[in-house]
């Protein structure tokens, strides 16, 4: 399993990594003739440059998802009110239907719904966020681990991670936050590690795959040294697969946070969520008063997580498919 | 075979095993106590203790362990912390709306998507086609709720049949009259699931499709609805089968969303009250229920998975 070591053997120099050619061979080997004015980046064995042209599904989604990340993040300077502030002080009536002053209506607590909706973009996109990127880094540092580390430490890792993985993750969640309670960080945590087990696997196994694929092994035997070939020959093969993965992750853990706010068990009132304001406002559908204050929030997770979707369908069938189709 | 399934059953409850130390021992890290909340604030210590021994707290985690797990598989859950009523009693009347949902939705949603799958994979790159996969790519990525939302959207408001809430007892209901009782929950998950089935019983059938033997198939001049049905699916039905599998696993987490949503008693709010009450004893029983149907359901999934496969089924 310690493809790792084969590289040691070709350690010796290699400066020049950011195009132009490598040392002149020093051996006696057959040297493929070449030109100065030619770059290194011309040569048939470097990496496919092609730029990525998104198709037109793929372009909506990419508006989509940056429309959603602008409101995540100037949030606060858009919104009208404050998250928890009341439109109407002198009107009682809940659940009021869209007009001046509140665009979406009111919710449950007469708060304007646009805003809530603006400020739970931060929250629900900024906790999705920062799990899912725990989990990578807790899923990549363990996953290459495991493949680099000899085969009874990856076996003891792996049967471990299994486990984990055999378990539904809403299970999972609602273990945690019936133990510890249910905070940000809690949910950060929770998400992150329950998501590094996926990830984990992926990384393995990539870092498996493409240790011994014949274009590395060239390499190795072409005498290029150990960054040379993660920077040229690993990551353009693994970059793409990755990325798209995360999307995908980020989707996933997006749909469960919210689920678990839903569940009244993510974020936890008075702050906005955009899971939480669904399960806020059921009552506005159970009484038929309104479709909007539950519809809005469902909605707005709906088109982003759909919408990143769309971006990584487009991406990864660029990309010669999914990286766990390819597993 | 017989030696590979039994083997992967091994490693189904070596998982159960895995599983259920893991729901124990992450419940045990609660802070409170049970003896204590069972007791409420006001009791003494002397009671408190003769509760710990009753309740076997005094004991180490192991043998704790131990006794729980063995209760658990002779049917024995515990007794609720919050309401002191036994675990078994509380599911009693409300496991049957969630295993009529849950059952409802396999035998209604299955068979429909699959069939829009083989469908599909029949007229490749037709607007029907395009139009379905369009369909479910979009909707795999949405939440319960919205879908949920949208169906209240266009019945209850739009329509006005029906309810956004599922009220009424279920007893002394015939067939049909229990698919109109859960309509609302079972066309939702059916949704779900159907986004995932599409797209891979389709998946699995164009697969088989692009094999030597349909090209033979073509250039004998089967027609194409014989050798969808005589010729592909049947090396298809493998694949397809632990898709649906996994999906049925899915529903696992689906079923919760979906009671909370249109608020009808089940096992799934249940769950959902004892981590609000912090009721661990509830937690432990009907965490490993799920967890359970759920590893049942990988497990069915993995030899369906290998037992159409003659490439795993004879590794050489």
């Amino acid at each position: 399993m310690s493809n790792d070591q084969t590289f040691d053997t070709s350690l010796h120099t290699h400066p020049d990594m950011a195009g132009g050619i490598s040392e002149p061979e020093k051996s006696n080997h057959f040297v493929a003739p070449y030109d100065e004015s030619v770059s290194f980046d011309e040569l048939p064995d470097s990496a496919p440059k092609e730029r990525f042209r998104l198709s037109l599904t793929g372009w909506i989604g990419a508006v989509i998802v940056v429309f959603w990340l602008l409101i995540a993040v100037f949030g606060s300077f858009i919104a009208p009110y404050g998250e928890n502030d009341l439109p109407f002080p002198d009107d009682y009536s809940e659940f009021q239907t869209p007009r001046e002053g509140a665009l979406l209506g009111t919710d449950v607590q007469d708060r304007d719904i646009l805003s809530r909706i603006i400020y739970g973009a931060g929250r629900t996109i900024g906790i999705s966020f920062a799990a899912t990127v725990l989990a990578y880094i807790v899923g990549v540092v363990l996953g290459i681990g495991a493949a680099i580390s000899g085969p009874k430490v990856d076996m003891v890792v792996s049967r471990i991670n299994d486990a984990f993985l055999s378990l539904p993750t809403i299970m999972l969640g609602l273990v945690v936050v019936a133990a510890v309670g249910s905070s940000i960080p809690v949910l950060i945590c929770t998400a992150g590690l329950i998501y590094a087990t996926i990830v984990f696997r992926l990384a393995r196994a990539l870092g498996m795959e493409i240790m011994v694929m014949d274009f590395v092994e060239a390499a190795k035997a072409r005498g290029e040294g150990r960054w040379w070939i993660i920077t040229r020959e690993i990551w353009p093969n693994a970059a793409m697969p990755l990325i798209t993965d995360f999307g995908l992750r980020l989707i996933y853990v997006i749909l469960f946070i919210s689920s678990l706010s839903f569940l009244g068990l993510g974020v936890q009132p008075p702050l906005a969520d955009w899971g939480s304001m669904v399960r806020e406002n059921l009552g506005a559908l159970q009484y038929g008063e309104s479709v909007i204050p539950v519809l809005a929030p469902a909605l707005a997770i709906a088109t982003l997580t759909v919408a990143i979707n769309l971006v990584v369908d487009d991406v990864s069938a660029q990309a010669g498919g999914r990286l766990s189709k390819r597993l | 075979m017989t030696g590979l399934i039994l083997r992967r059953i091994g490693i189904g409850l070596i998982t159960v095993l895995a599983v259920s130390i893991i729901i124990f021992f992450g419940t045990k890290i609660l802070p409170g106590d049970a003896a204590q909340i069972r007791l409420g604030q006001q009791a003494t210590p002397e009671n408190v203790a003769a509760m710990r021994e009753r309740l076997g707290l005094d004991k180490p985690y192991w043998q704790q362990y131990l006794t729980w797990l063995k209760n658990f598989v002779t049917g024995d859950l515990g007794i609720s912390l919050a309401s002191d009523v036994p675990i078994t009693n509380l599911i009693a009347d409300r496991y049957k709306n969630t295993v009529i949902v849950s059952c409802l939705t396999a035998l209604i949603g299955v068979p429909i998507s699959l069939m829009l799958g083989i469908t599909a994979a029949m007229f490749p790159g037709s607007l029907y086609d395009r139009v379905l996969t369009f369909t479910s790519v979009t909707l795999v990525a949405a939440p319960e709720f919205f879908t949920a939302t949208l169906l209240v959207l266009l019945f209850v408001f739009a329509l006005d049949i029906g309810n956004a809430v599922v009220v009424g007892s279920t007893e002394g209901k015939g067939f049909f009259e229990l698919i109109s009782h859960f309509a609302l929950p079972i066309a939702t998950l059916s949704f779900v699931i159907a986004s995932q089935l599409i797209r891979m019983s389709r998946a699995a059938v164009l697969n088989v499709m692009s094999s030597p033997y349909i090209e033979m198939a073509i250039l004998k001049g089967v027609p194409r609805g014989r050798i969808i049905f005589r010729h592909a699916l049947l090396n298809a039905i493998g694949p397809i089968v632990n898709v649906v599998a996994l999906n049925l696993a899915y529903l696992v987490t689906g079923v919760i969303v979906v009671e909370v949503y249109f608020a009808y008693p089940g096992l799934a709010t249940l769950i959902v009250q004892g981590v609000q009450s912090r009721d661990f004893v509830l937690i432990q029983g009907l965490g490993m229920i799920f967890c359970l149907t759920y590893v049942i359901l990988m497990l069915i999934a993995d030899i369906a998975a290998f037992a159409s496969n003659p490439r795993l089924r004879h590794p050489k």
